[in-house]
């Protein structure tokens, strides 16, 4: 029952992972891009986190910790350059 | 593995993939911008929180002792979506992005984006 579960489960991500990617290519404003980008990161964290319940280890934790900071970061720089034209002032 | 301990992961599992594809299919659906940048925040609470859970109760399970590192990604993610949007709702407002006709209150977007109080250009007016 479990792997059917986590076999469902990703699939569902991976369809939601290609909507984004649909806005991430249509996005009539770059807002919109990094919107969608923002929703990627987050929807990839799941699927690495699938693939390790999967695995049934618990070694892809550090990976999912790290996207989850790198996206927000990079999120937050990408928003910062479009309203200042600069990261770092 | 225990059957109820199975049923449990598997319900928290499918409640969080049903909110990630929910998020998504909003974003990919919604007719403007401002309506677009909520629908992802349910995927990033509800859905991600739903598969971090049955991640920790399986991992809890299998190695017996109690596993807090999903709670920590839990957690980021809860601190960090609220600040997300706020910054994308700014550059939107900054690049001047088109709302539905419909949306109410269309006058405070100007004050929002000289970043004045919404009382300003009442009393210029």
């Amino acid at each position: 029952m479990l792997n059917t579960a986590i076999l469902i489960v990703s699939g569902m991500v991976c369809v939601a992972l290609i909507l984004n990617l649909w806005r991430l290519l249509r996005g009539p404003d770059l807002s919109d891009r990094i919107l969608a980008l923002d929703t990627m990161y987050i929807n990839s964290i799941a699927l690495i986190l699938l693939y390790g319940m999967h695995m049934g280890t618990g070694l892809y934790f550090e990976a999912a910790l790290l996207i989850a900071m790198l996206g927000f970061v990079s999120t937050v720089a990408l928003c910062k350059y479009l309203l200042r034209g600069d990261i770092i002032e | 593995m225990n059957f109820w301990v199975e049923l449990l992961i598997t319900i928290l599992l499918i409640i969080g993939g049903v909110f990630v594809l929910v998020g998504s299919i909003g974003l990919s659906r919604l007719p403007d911008f401002y309506t677009r940048l909520h629908a992802p925040t349910k995927a990033t609470t509800v859905g991600m929180g739903g598969i971090l859970i049955a991640s920790m109760v399986l991992m809890t399970y299998q190695q017996g002792y109690f596993s807090v590192h999903e709670l920590l990604i839990t957690m980021f993610l809860l601190i960090t979506a609220p600040i997300t949007a706020h910054m994308l709702a700014k550059t939107a407002l900054h690049h001047q992005n088109k709302a539905l006709k419909r949306t109410r209150s269309q006058q405070l977007m100007e004050p929002a984006r000289e970043q004045q109080p919404p009382h300003h250009t009442a009393e210029h007016d």
